[in-house]
């Protein structure tokens, strides 16, 4: 019994989807505690789409599909932030028109020029069947991530929660929110390896959105919400093991279930303690 | 509410700065409207004073808060404070703000002395670890507004005018010697007030510069020694006695000042030839008792006030 848990640590090919899950998820679950607490879950979805033409075109060129991706990457934030200062629409509808556009552009690509890889890789990722090149290149940009991350996780904090006071302290915040964009393309560049286009929106949205049910403070809610992250891949890409292939969809599903767990039990934000807090108020003194 | 008296020396550290000074000549400002909302104003600060800016709504005084900030862009004139340009006066702490309305996200996990710690992110290294003095700053400053007891709260648990509180709790933590008030009174109640009051006299003391815009009339004379009074430029400034007159305040608020003036038979029976005015825009009205439009408002004691 023992021994057949164990199978999965035996095969190189396991090991090195679960290593490379968990340093994904930690560092989307590092970005998540961000992009939730200002209300720009969306933007992570539209990201992920968005750098589809770009991994289509570096295959059709032959360029790492990093650097494609990654490319297509800004040029949506660019064209984002572009349309949005040149027009009246709100947010969403911005988000939803340029993430849409690429997506189509890149389907269109990968029908016109069929590759090697299969568009479906892209969209539902295959972290079973990593190659080793494309192991360094998710570890580089998750290593590099992180460490960024945690050398200015505090500016960011002050960038997001106040921008004006952060200004008056001399933060460039400008030069911190274009990090942050940048740092959100190469990750969801990274995850869509492990999770595909279409889940990617949930490694960097779940966690963070777990955490802040869990605590009233950003250093813990960024802690947690890695935990999570991190966990939830590393389990889910062991699990998929067992179930055979859609490692994205056990990693989800794994993140869903604590999300929901925290949403009832959470000790002051939860369901649960709403009632008591409710029960007891009504209850006579 | 509890606002300990803390001593000046705790602030004391501005003292070994030059000292602070605010210098604003011929400022322009026009937002990308095309609205001009400040011309060409002009006053000087010295260190150790409290100035009141006063005016109508939309007259620029936040504008000008903006502009010392670094906010907004001039289209003309310079600002200096302490001697320096803007951007490096803001780059060095010389100057903390605490604006007319917070633009935040109030369900932000953040408590009340995390928010009150981002006050010394300024001086710290780039990796922003608090170190002991720093810790003890944010409780001294927490303890100066009162609100030491709610120190663990999420920031959006409060009422307005705690989480006003909390703000100039963050403008002292960091210990600027230049301290910008937009209208720190608005939605506190008189105690409040009363409190953050000696609390700016005591900075004072230690020769912190302080600009405070308010609407609050009357007690203007009670706490500033300068007024700089606006509408889209500076119409005057100087000494409170000086320019804080029935006529100015007429000037500057055009119709908008309530008045209601008492005298002769209505006021009293004596031979007393003095009438009463009373002037408010909206909040603390201010009273005048005397005969002549040019004479100066009369302070009236604070029960707090230190008897100098
Ligand atoms: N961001 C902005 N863009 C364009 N116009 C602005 C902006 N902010 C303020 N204004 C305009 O500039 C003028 C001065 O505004 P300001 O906020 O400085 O007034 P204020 O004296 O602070 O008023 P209040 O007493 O209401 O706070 C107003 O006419 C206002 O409409
Ligand atoms: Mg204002």
């Amino acid at each position: 019994m023992i021994a057949e848990l164990l199978v999965p640590f035996g095969y190189d090919y396991m090991l090195k989807a679960m290593w490379v899950s968990a340093l994904v998820g930690g560092v989307c679950a590092f970005l998540s505690a961000y992009l939730v607490m200002k209300g720009w879950s969306l933007m992570g979805d539209a990201l992920a789409h968005s750098v589809v033409p770009g991994v289509a075109g570096a295959y059709i060129l032959g360029v790492p599909f990093a650097v494609g991706a990654f490319f297509s990457g800004i040029l949506a934030s660019l064209g984002m932030a572009f349309v949005r200062q040149h027009s009246r629409l709100r947010e969403d509808a911005v988000i939803g028109i340029v993430f849409t556009s690429l997506f189509a552009l890149g389907l269109l690509m990968a029908s016109i020029w069929p590759t090697s890889v299969s568009v479906q890789s892209i969209v539902l990722g295959n972290i079973l069947a990593i190659s080793d090149e494309d192991v360094v290149q998710v570890a580089i940009i998750s290593a590099i991530s992180l460490c960024l991350l945690l050398l200015k996780w505090k500016d960011l904090m002050i960038t997001f929660f106040d921008e004006a006071y952060a200004r008056s302290i001399g933060l460039n915040t400008t030069m911190l929110k274009a990090l942050f964009f940048t740092l959100l393309s190469a990750c969801t560049v990274a995850a869509l390896q492990t999770v595909g286009a279409c889940l990617v929106i949930a490694m960097v949205v779940t966690p963070g959105a777990t955490a802040y049910l869990l605590t009233d403070r950003f250093g813990r809610l960024i802690v947690i919400s890695i935990l999570l992250g991190a966990g939830t891949s590393f389990v889910g890409a062991y699990l998929s093991y067992f179930i055979d292939g859609a490692t994205g969809g056990v990693i989800v599903s794994l993140q869903t279930l604590l999300f929901l767990a925290a949403f009832v039990f959470a000790p002051k934000h939860g369901i649960l303690a709403g009632r008591r807090r409710a029960a007891m108020a009504g209850a006579p003194a | 509410m509890n606002m300990i008296a803390g001593s000046a020396s705790a602030s004391a550290g501005v003292l070994g700065q030059p000292g602070a000074s605010i210098s604003v000549r011929g400022l322009t400002v026009t937002y990308n409207t095309g609205l001009t909302a400040v011309h060409d104003a002009s006053f000087e600060l010295d260190p150790g004073t409290i100035c009141a800016l006063v005016g109508v709504n939309g007259s620029g005084k936040s504008t000008i808060f903006k502009a010392i900030m670094g906010f907004v862009t001039p289209a003309a004139g310079d600002i200096r404070l302490s001697g320096r340009p803007v951007a490096e006066a803001v780059r060095r702490n010389v100057v903390a703000y605490v604006p007319q309305s917070e633009d935040i996200d109030w369900n932000f996990p953040v408590l009340v002395e995390d928010v009150v710690m981002m006050g010394r992110y300024g001086h710290m290294n780039f990796l922003r670890i608090p170190s002991r003095a720093d810790r003890y700053k944010v409780d001294a400053a927490l303890e100066r507004v009162g609100m030491g007891e709610y120190r663990t709260r999420q920031i959006g648990e409060l009422s307005g005018g705690q989480k006003k509180r909390v703000f100039l709790a963050r403008a002292l933590a960091q210990e600027g010697s230049i301290i910008l008030l937009d209208e720190p009174f608005t939605g506190v109640d008189v105690k409040t007030e009363t409190a953050i009051i000696s609390l700016l006299r005591e900075l004072r003391t230690a020769g912190h510069l302080m600009l405070i815009s308010t609407h609050n009339l009357g007690s203007v004379p009670d706490f500033c020694d300068q007024v700089v009074l606006l509408n889209r430029t500076v119409l005057a400034a100087g000494p409170t006695a000086e320019v804080f007159t029935q006529a100015n305040l007429e000037r500057a608020f055009g119709g908008v000042l309530r008045q209601f003036n008492l005298g002769g038979a209505a006021l009293h029976d004596d031979e007393d030839p003095r009438g009463l005015t009373v002037l408010t825009d909206d909040e603390r009205p201010l009273v005048i008792y005397g005969d002549r439009k040019g004479q100066s408002a009369l302070p009236a004691k604070r029960p707090d006030e230190p008897k100098s």
